[in-house]
Formats: structure tokens, sequence, C-alpha cells
């Protein structure tokens, strides 16, 4: 089957005054139709700004250069004019990031915000008819008082609430790709744990395909069918998370697994500053028979 | 673990409660709390956004004053105003070191602020010692000429906490002392900071909101909820066989890598379905 | 320092700007070597070569006593440029301690200062001024210290800015906890934070004052004559317009390229430097 979007080869340099800065060195990855997909690194790893070429954000500024071939839904990206490429952003492609308090115009009460949004893909779309739209899109993230919701204005919701309101807005135009960047980060951990498998559930009952930003490997572990690990803008593992969380083949996938402290104890292990081994090529785990 | 004081609490807080009022409302931050930290513990205060953590970390650092209740540090009621001898014992290290440390003075001048407030040492003595506490974080004592933007994240919080222990504190107060940093990076700082504790027989009051890190540093656990103390027990109790249900919902959230952790998880989810 | 630099050099707009400030920079400095005849910048009549337009060696023409226009609005940069830097000399250090002190301590020391301070910017300051000038001597010394009264309260308002976000920091709270003195975080710890906003708006007000000074000279407040002074070059020369053009024309195009150029390097250097008023 045809991946949705099928990353070979991705390339990214920023031009400083001290010369070129390769922040990613070649990586390749791909999201199958309905597959949520997980990219997990530290920070300046490169995940963040991989979400950012997809969107063809960074292509626009003078002082990158991008190589490599981006295809989403059989079109190449990088081959496509900016105005058709940013025609994409909140109709095909839509993007959920970690703040969901500062993400949303605290301005505009919600259901104008929503309005907005359902213009992206159906710009005659009257007021009453987004409404209409909206209170289902949010009665799937389990809101019930729609009608409150859209009334208020960010600042008067909470931050669960408000994660919530993302999550819809952001699958309200039926999108063939989400991403989260870091979705939740700022939330408490039960209200995070909350809105991410709400958020599950919903992209599995509308085949939505997601690539799955984060640096937290136990939400990775709840959410993603696959798992591709980066490091210093480099892919070194990928595989079904079960395969790879069960079995981690590179020596950085393995240091990372240990780093984090387990709720059974064991203590905290000794991780070595820097490992030469971190640098060896890529693991691939074999697709199992189930997600093929 | 081993020079845990059983006899004397270091820090006794005694039915301690806090009401911020602003106009109208009035917000119970903390109510009736009453805790014993012994020398030499780690002591995890646990608990989400508005269930009072921060407002005990701020009480304890004379930041803000209790409505009512005391609090005693090695049996001596500790004053609203606190003398500089007082504010030397406790010592906090925040949660973001890009913050804590003023982008505008190096490391070393960060550190020797301590040191010429509080009068430890002598001119010379005072840079050599700026010099061992680097060294004592695991950082090369010529970090003192760098500034904070040359450091990176570990390495920064690595300069709180060596800022924290150039007063030569009893306790030191860390508020998500590793929530900022990378995963390996946090492994680094924890088990730094575990080693100090036994070297320097420090008591710690570890706020976060991680269970994970709870269980793998701290003697002992207390969970809040919404401005009360709901669980306070030792860290292997309240693991195995938590009490609370809130302390339950807490475990579970934490997301986990490993099938034991999924094991564990699953007992305490169906005792609380039980329940 | 030397990134920053290298950073304004880099830009094409930002380097105009730093090749105006040079010049006005270099003149008043090296005026005595530049200036085709030094002496021309006091009382000086040469009735034999008056009101002539530009021509060898007088490139910017004479005045009406037949001195030579280029000499003198040398000096006058010289004059302009002393007046801006010792205006700012007592300025901002007022208005900083000020605003530092207000931003910090809160409450009714907050009050107080940054209401009188409020009270200064509510008057226009050219009326504020020309008031002081009314009632003093209108000689070059109570001209700065009009200046300096009008100009203080914008740095006390910029700092106050600066000291109440930055007293959120953590590295404040971190002062506070380790026990250091109000004085120590003042101006320890926050002023070295505010020196980025501090300086760029500096660089933007040496364009401003030696504006202010020529205006206030322009309406014969400023400095005396024979001392040569931009704004009062353009005031008289203006009753000879459009015959003797050169008389207003080269000293208002001499202040123009100061304040632009001080305006261009100091907008550079807020973006260089993350400051933002």
């Amino acid at each position: 089957m045809k991946a949705l979007l099928d990353i070979r080869d991705l390339t990214l340099s920023f031009r400083g005054l001290e010369g070129e800065n390769r922040v990613l060195h070649g990586i390749s990855l791909n999201v199958a139709k309905g597959e949520k997909v997980a990219l997990v690194g530290e920070s300046g790893s490169g995940k963040s700004v991989t979400a950012r070429i997809i969107l063809g954000l960074l292509q626009e500024q003078r002082s990158t250069r991008v190589s490599g071939a981006v295809e989403f839904d059989g079109q190449d990206l990088e081959a496509m004019p900016a105005k058709a490429r940013h025609r994409l952003r909140g109709t095909d492609i839509s993007m959920i990031f970690q703040d969901p308090t500062s993400s949303l115009n605290p301005v505009y009460p919600i259901d104008v915000q929503f309005h907005e949004v359902l213009k992206r893909r159906d710009p005659k779309i009257t007021r009453a008819a987004a409404r209409e739209r909206a209170s289902e899109a949010l009665r799937d993230v389990s809101i019930e008082d729609a009608k409150r919701v859209l009334d208020s204005y960010s600042f008067q919701l909470s931050g669960g609430m408000n994660q919530r309101v993302m999550i819809a807005m952001a699958l309200a135009n039926e999108p063939k790709l989400l991403i989260a960047d870091e979705p939740g980060t700022a939330l408490d951990v039960t209200v995070q744990a909350q809105t991410l498998h709400l958020m599950r559930d919903l992209v599995e009952r509308k085949h939505t395909s997601v690539l799955f930003i984060s640096h937290n490997l136990g939400v990775v572990r709840e959410f993603a069918d696959r798992v591709y690990v980066i490091y210093k803008g480099k892919i070194v593992e990928e595989g079904p998370t079960h395969a790879l969380f069960s079995d981690p083949g590179h020596p950085y996938t393995r240091a990372l697994m240990a780093a984090v402290p387990k709720i059974t104890g064991g203590g905290i292990p000794e991780i070595p500053d820097r490992s030469d081994s971190f640098s060896e090529p890529i693991v691939v785990h074999p697709a199992t028979e189930a997600s093929s | 673990m081993s020079a845990v004081d059983q006899t004397t609490p270091v820090l006794d807080v005694r039915n301690v409660s806090k009401t911020f009022i602003s106009g109208e409302h009035r917000v119970k931050a903390l109510d009736s709390v009453s805790l014993k930290v012994m020398r030499g513990q780690c002591l995890a205060v646990v608990g989400e956004s508005g269930s009072g953590k921060s407002t005990l970390a701020n009480l304890l650092l004379g930041i803000h004053q209790p409505t009512t209740g005391d609090l005693y540090l090695d049996g001596n009621l500790l004053p609203g105003h606190r003398t500089l001898p007082l504010r030397r014992m406790i010592q906090l290290v925040q949660q973001n070191p890009l913050s804590s440390l003023n982008p505008r003075r190096t490391v070393g001048a960060s550190l020797r602020l301590a040191l010429d407030v509080h009068d430890i040492g002598d001119r010379q003595g005072r840079r050599e010692r700026v010099g061992a506490l680097l060294e004592e974080v695991g950082l090369p004592a010529d970090f003192a000429a760098r500034y904070p933007a040359a450091l990176s994240g570990g390495q920064r919080q690595r300069v709180a906490v060596a800022r924290a222990l150039a007063c030569e504190p009893e306790i030191v107060v860390l508020d998500e002392p590793t929530s900022a940093l990378d995963v390996l990076v946090q492994a680094r700082v924890l088990r730094m900071l575990d080693e100090l504790r036994h070297r320097r027989n420090l008591t710690y009051v570890f706020i976060t909101h991680d269970l994970g890190v709870v269980r793998n540093i701290a003697d002992r656990v207390a969970v809040f909820e919404k401005g009360q103390l709901v669980e306070e027990s030792d860290t292997e109790t309240i693991f195995i066989n938590p009490d609370n249900p809130y302390t339950r919902r807490l475990i579970s959230a934490i997301p986990i890598v490993s099938d034991e952790e999924e094991t564990l998880r699953r007992s305490l989810m169906e005792e609380t379905n039980d329940g | 320092m030397k990134r920053t630099f290298v950073i304004l050099a880099s830009n094409p707009m930002s380097l105009f700007g730093l090749i105006l400030v040079g010049v006005v920079v270099f003149s008043a400095v090296f005026a005595d070597f530049i200036a085709p005849f030094p002496e021309h910048r006091g009382a000086v009549v040469d009735f034999t070569n008056f009101n002539q337009p530009p021509h060898w060696p007088n490139i910017f023409g004479t005045d009406l006593v037949g001195r030579d226009l280029f000499s003198r609005i040398l000096y006058a940069y010289r004059i302009s440029l002393m007046l801006g830097v010792v205006v700012l000399a007592i300025a901002v250090p007022i208005g900083v301690t000020v605003g530092l002190a207000a931003g910090y301590l809160g409450g009714w020391v907050d009050f107080i200062l940054m209401r009188l301070t409020d009270v200064f910017l509510s008057i226009p300051p050219l009326v504020l001024a020309m008031a002081i000038m009314g009632l003093l001597e209108p000689t070059l010394t109570n001209g700065m210290l009009a200046v300096t009264a009008m100009w203080w309260p914008w740095y006390a308002r910029l700092v106050y800015n600066v000291t109440r976000s930055e007293a959120q920091e953590g590295y404040v709270l971190a002062a506070q906890i380790i026990g250091a003195s109000r004085l120590h975080i003042m101006f320890m710890e926050i002023l070295p934070n505010c020196v980025p906003s501090i300086v760029t708006k500096m660089t933007l007000d040496l364009g401003f004052v030696i504006l202010i000074a020529s205006s206030l000279s322009f309406l014969g407040l400023g400095v005396q004559a024979p001392t040569p002074d931009l704004g009062s070059m353009v005031a008289e020369g203006g009753n000879y317009l459009p015959d003797s053009w050169w008389l207003t024309v080269f000293p208002s195009l001499a202040i123009l390229i100061a304040v632009f150029g001080f305006n261009l390097v100091g907008d550079a250097l807020r973006q260089v430097l993350g400051s933002d008023q």
C-alpha cells in the first residue's frame, strides 16, 4: 500500500554567521493511511523541524536549505507551489501544539475560532452551520456542554478543556494527516493521560493518520503503532511499537529506555555522558503481520 | 537512606493552612497540613497544579507566611521574618535553570553571591570554593568564567544545585528539578542529587508530579490534592499498596515503558475498580 | 560586543546607519583637523566673502558675515554630540535608578516615583524646556539642564517596565532565597538585564537630543551666538530662503544625517540585542 506521507532522505541545514549547521542528516520515514506513527527524540534531535518541513514552514525561510523528498498523498510537497502547500495546511494536514492555551486566541470566543478553521475547507460555511459542526466535533472529544464551551474564551476554560478543543479543531476538517507536536506536555499528568486516550480513540475511529512527535517514551508507547527514534538528525531505530519497546536494538534507544525512571523502582542507572555507540547504524524491526 | 535520623525531625510542619484572598475570592491553597521530615530523608511532595505543593514550598522558603499553624526547623519555631542564618538553612533548586540563573552574570558570580552574603570563607578561599562546588556537581572548575547561555540544560541545572549547596543548607527544596530536562540528562542529574544527599547528609523536599522519579529517589511520599495532604507514607507502600484513590489515579496516569510496570499498574487499576 | 558589531555591519540598512554615525562622530572629534577654517567657529567677520553660494574653498558656501558654513557645521556637530552625551550621562543614571527602585521595591515607592515620572511625562517636552529656559538664562548649561529634566522620565519608564518583568524571573527569586540585599538584586542582578534596552534607547536618543537641542536653538533658546549650532543656523537661514538656500539646506541636512544615522543604528541594536521598549 502506498504511504500517505513519505519522507525520503531529508536533510536540513541552517545558514548562520559561522557557516552551515546541518540539523537533519537524511532521514526517511513514512506514515500509512490510518497509521499512528511516533517520532521520538530529545530536544535538538531534529524532530520538531521535521514537522515544520512537512507543514512547509521552513522552506519559506531564507536561512534554511532543505533537500530530499516529502511526498504527501502522492504529491511532491517540494515541487508544489507555496500557495498550494499553504492550502493543504488546516485542511488535509492539521497540527496540534504543545501548549493548548497559548495556541488558542484569547480575544475570540471558541465558536469564532472554529468558524475560521472550518472556512479553510469550506469558505462559504455560515456561522450557524459552523456552530453545528463545531458542536459535533466537541461531542467527539467528550465535551457534553458544547454550547457553553463554544461561547467561552480560551482563558475561561481549563488546560485540559482547551486541549480537547484543540483536538476537536484539528480534526474538524477531517484531515488526512494530523501532526501532534508534544501534545499536552504542559498539562497535568492525569489530564494528559485522559486527553491522549481520547485523541487515540478519535483518530482510530476516523482513520486519521498521525505523526506524533514527542520526547516522552511512555506516551509514545501508549499511543503509537510504529515508532521512529531520532538522534542528532538521524533515525537510529524504527519498528512496530511493541517490538521496539520489548527489544530495543540500538544502543541509544536502550540508553533512553534505561534512563526513564520506572515505577517498579530499581534505582537510577548510570548513563554515560556521550557514547560512540549512539552513532551506530539504524536498527530496523520488521513489520509484524498485524500491522502490514 | 542509611543516615536517616528517626528521632528528631529536621522539619516539622504543624497544622499549617494558607488562604489567599484576592478581592471577593478566598482560595484555600493549603488546608491543615502536618508533616515531619527527618534529617537525611528525601520527602517527595506529589500533586498536580492547584494541589498546594508549590504553596508548601513557598512557606518552607519563607516567601509566604502560613495563615495559621507553625513551621519548626530543628525543633525551633521558624519566624515570619527569616534572618540570614535561617535563610541559609533552607535552599531552593528551581524547575527551569534557564530562568533561575542570571543570563548576564557568570556562573562564578552566581555562586560567589551565596558565599559573599553568608560570609563563608575569605577572599582567596571563596574562589577555591566556587571551583570545588562546581566539581562537586560534576562540572570542571573553569566553568566559573562561563555564562549560562554557554551551558547545556543539564549543566545549568548542576550550577543551580551548586548554588544551593554554596549556602551549606540543611534542607534543599527541589521544585521539579528535572522536569525541564531530557531523559538521559534527567537520569544523570537525579543520580548526582542522590549522591549529594548521601555525601552531605542533606534533607530533600522533592516536589514533583513524576511518580517514576519519586519511586527511585524518595524515602517518603506525601500526596497532595486540592490543598490537602491525602496520603503520606514510605515510598514502597505508596507504590505497592496505595491507600487513596487519587494516588492510584496519579500512578496509573504515568506513561510507562516496560511490561513489568504495566503489570504493576494493572494491579493498581484493578484494585481501584474493585473498591 | 564583537558579535553585535558583525551582525550590524552585515545588514545594509544598519551598515548605512553605522557609516552615518561614523561620519558624524568623526567630524565632531576631528573638527580641528578637517575644518578648512577652524577660526570661523567664533566671531569672525569677512565682508569680502559673505553670503556666497558653495564654491571652492567654501564648499557649503558662506554665511551672512562671511564664515565658512562647512567648518561651522563640523563644530556644531561637536557641540550637539557633547550636549547629547552630557544630557544622557545625567538623565540615564537618574532615570535608571528611579525605574529600578519603583519596579523592584513596589508599594508606595513605586506609587510616588512613578506618579512623579508621569507628571514629567505629561508636560510636552519642548514646553517644559522652554519654561526652564525662560526661567533661567538661555545658556548652554541651562539648555542641557532643561533637556535633561525632560529626558530622565523616559528612562524611568523603560527601566521600570523591564524591572517589573525581570523581577518575575527565577534568578531574582534565587537571589532572594540566598538572602542577597535589595541593593544587590536591583543593581547587580536586574540592572545588567536592562542594559540592552538602555543602550538601544540611548543610541536612538542621541539623535533625538540633537534634534530637540536644535529645536530649542531654532526658537532662540539654545546655544547662543557666536557658538555654531545647527538649529540656530537653520532658523537664521530660513529668513533668506529661497535665495540663500545653502544657509538652511546644509545645516538641515546635517541634522537629518545625525538623527537618521542614530535611529538606524538604534533600531538595528534593538533587533540584535532583542530588547523591546
